[in-house]
């Protein structure tokens, strides 16, 4: 065989085995996905979203565990967005390359790798039992937010780092402060990035139970908190506590909750991805 | 007593010709805004030093084209004009520069106001994620300028000092990116121009352009020369020639040592008769 001939037998090799690789992603995310939907659609009707358990949870509804993680990634979004898209901004535009500037980073960078459980028992200690807001959506939101901060403030820096230098030459040299702009140039242009990064954030604080189990999670609640202040179902702890705690639970409305969830996290996921890409027509670089 | 860089009001920023009625009736212009001094200017990065003792003046409404060889600081010594060397870090710049008397690197010197008098257009076109209208009207709203009526005649006026208006102006809402690489760059030079500079910074600005597009860039620069004061820093030495009025020739001789400001006339003079010999050896193409 001659050189050429092996080298485009290499490429055909390189080639296929990439692409396995990558089909394999695609086939266990199909699985899994499949896998959800085939046992959880039975259970899904429009009572069932709306209502609240009986007996435990082995019949009725999941209502109030899905108002309660709305509540609980609305409050988390509202503390997590402000200050982590601000705290990207003056990493990516304001901060001096000095000591304090990597030990910002890598505070950041370790706090993204705490474990959800950790951050549960922190919130226990800080929240629930230090700032004494008893275990609430409040306590909850804010543990979740701790754990969703360094995601939010890395996908900003790097939407951030994504909008070029000579944009930002441009409106200074017509005589604008830093501050109008990134405001004006910046920010906007580099929406589209820090936004579906939030989301993804959310997304997986919608998903966590660890951070809610000691915070703000209560196994049966019959309608949704009042205030901030009061306790609430959530869609992950429904599950967990369900599994772990009820004998006979029923295997369709668990396997229907967890459809619940994916889905809704899902279509956030897909709007955010096709909000983005119309965005990306109207800027491209 | 200099008050440096406290802008004239806006109505006098527009410089206004006026006939002198001299015996020939050439027109010149009767304020005299817009003219540079520079006086043992240097430059450094960090420790190392890059440019060292330029001298220079430049006239108003006048094209200065600054050409020498890659890495001689040219468009470091354009970005001294304005000040976008602060935005580097690290530049650290000496000597004295005065716009129109005043010391613009002195104690009261603002760049945010400095950069609304003497304004920059980039290499490579940048016009910002918006509509047509949106990018013109981005300086003077940066000055606070929000009326409506005022603000679409500065964008007309500014279109049309760039020669873009007559393509564009049946849809000022259009976005900025669907204009060609060459309407972008005139786009970015009626943005520049709607703050009413005095002066505008060119840095190789149609170096990354067709031919047709450069021609038009150089057509637009004859036209500007009567109202502002162009500097423009360029590699292409036919351009140079042809559009402006002196040339500055910069080059720095090894990396061991800055660069020097060589030799600085009439650019018809450089190109034919230079005094030094190493102008003349860049200009006929002996290296760079």
């Amino acid at each position: 065989m001659n050189r050429v001939k092996r080298a485009r037998l290499t490429e055909q090799i390189a080639k296929t085995v990439l692409g396995l690789m990558a089909v394999t992603v695609l086939v266990i995310a199909a699985a899994v996905l499949i896998y959800i939907v085939s046992k959880g659609y039975r259970a899904i009707n429009w009572e069932f979203l709306t209502t609240r358990p009986v007996k435990l949870g082995r019949e009725g509804g999941i209502g109030p565990a899905i108002g309660g993680t709305v509540w609980l990634v609305s409050l988390t979004a509202l503390f997590t967005l402000p200050v982590g898209i601000l705290a990207g901004v003056y990493l990516s535009e304001y901060a001096a390359r000095n000591l304090l500037t990597r030990s910002i980073r890598l505070a950041i960078t370790n706090m993204a790798g705490v474990p959800s459980i950790v951050y549960g028992l922190f919130g226990l200690a800080a929240f629930v039992m230090l700032a004494n807001f008893k275990v609430s959506v409040l306590s909850g939101a804010l543990t979740l937010t701790c754990m969703t901060l360094p995601v939010v403030i890395t996908a900003t820096e790097e939407a951030l780092r994504q909008v070029p230098q000579d944009l930002r030459h441009a409106s200074l040299a017509l005589g604008s402060t830093k501050w109008r702009t990134v405001r004006k140039v910046v920010l906007p242009a580099s929406m589209p990035g820090i936004v579906t990064g939030s989301i993804l954030g959310l997304a997986r604080a919608a998903g966590e139970t660890a951070p809610i189990l000691f915070t703000a999670a209560v196994f049966m609640s019959p309608q949704l908190p009042r205030s901030p202040l009061d306790r609430v179902m959530a869609l992950p702890y429904h599950i967990y506590a369900e599994v772990t705690s009820v004998p006979n639970w029923s295997e369709d409305l668990i396997w229907g909750t967890a459809l619940v969830l994916v889905a809704g996290i899902s279509i956030v996921s897909v709007a955010a991805g096709v909000w983005r890409s119309i965005q990306r027509r109207k800027i491209r670089w | 007593m200099v008050n440096a860089l406290n802008v004239e009001p806006r109505t006098t920023a527009m410089p206004t010709l006026v006939m002198t009625g001299r015996e020939n009736d050439t027109v010149v212009a009767a304020d005299a805004s817009g003219s540079f001094t520079l006086s043992e200017v240097s430059v450094a990065y960090g420790r190392d030093l890059v440019i060292e003792g330029v001298d220079m003046y430049i006239a108003p409404r006048s094209v200065t084209a600054l050409i020498g060889p890659s890495g001689c600081g040219k468009s470091t010594l354009l970005r001294c004009l304005n000040r976008m060397n602060d935005e580097l870090g690290n530049v650290k710049v000496g000597g004295k520069i005065m716009l129109d008397g005043q010391d613009i690197m002195g104690k009261d010197s603002d760049p945010v106001e400095l950069r609304m008098r003497v304004g920059q257009v980039f290499q490579r076109p940048n016009p910002f994620p918006m509509s047509i209208y949106d990018n013109v009207a981005y300086g003077p709203r940066t000055q606070g300028i929000r009326k409506r009526s005022e603000l679409d005649d500065l964008v007309e006026d500014s279109l049309r000092r760039s020669a873009l208006y007559e393509e564009v102006k049946k849809n000022l809402k259009k976005h900025a990116f669907e204009l060609s690489g060459g309407q972008q760059q005139r786009l970015c030079i009626a943005r520049a121009l709607a703050t009413m500079p005095e002066v505008l910074l060119m840095d190789e600005p149609a170096s990354a352009l067709d031919p047709i597009s450069t021609q038009q860039i150089e057509d637009t620069i004859a036209e500007l020369k009567a109202s502002v004061t162009i500097v423009i820093v360029t590699h292409n030495m036919q351009q140079a020639a042809r559009i402006s009025d002196q040339t500055a020739f910069m080059l720095r001789e090894s990396m061991d040592e800055p660069a020097h400001l060589i030799e600085m006339s009439e650019t018809k003079k450089i190109f034919t008769n230079p005094d030094d010999k190493r102008t003349e050896s860049y200009i006929t193409g002996r290296f760079g």
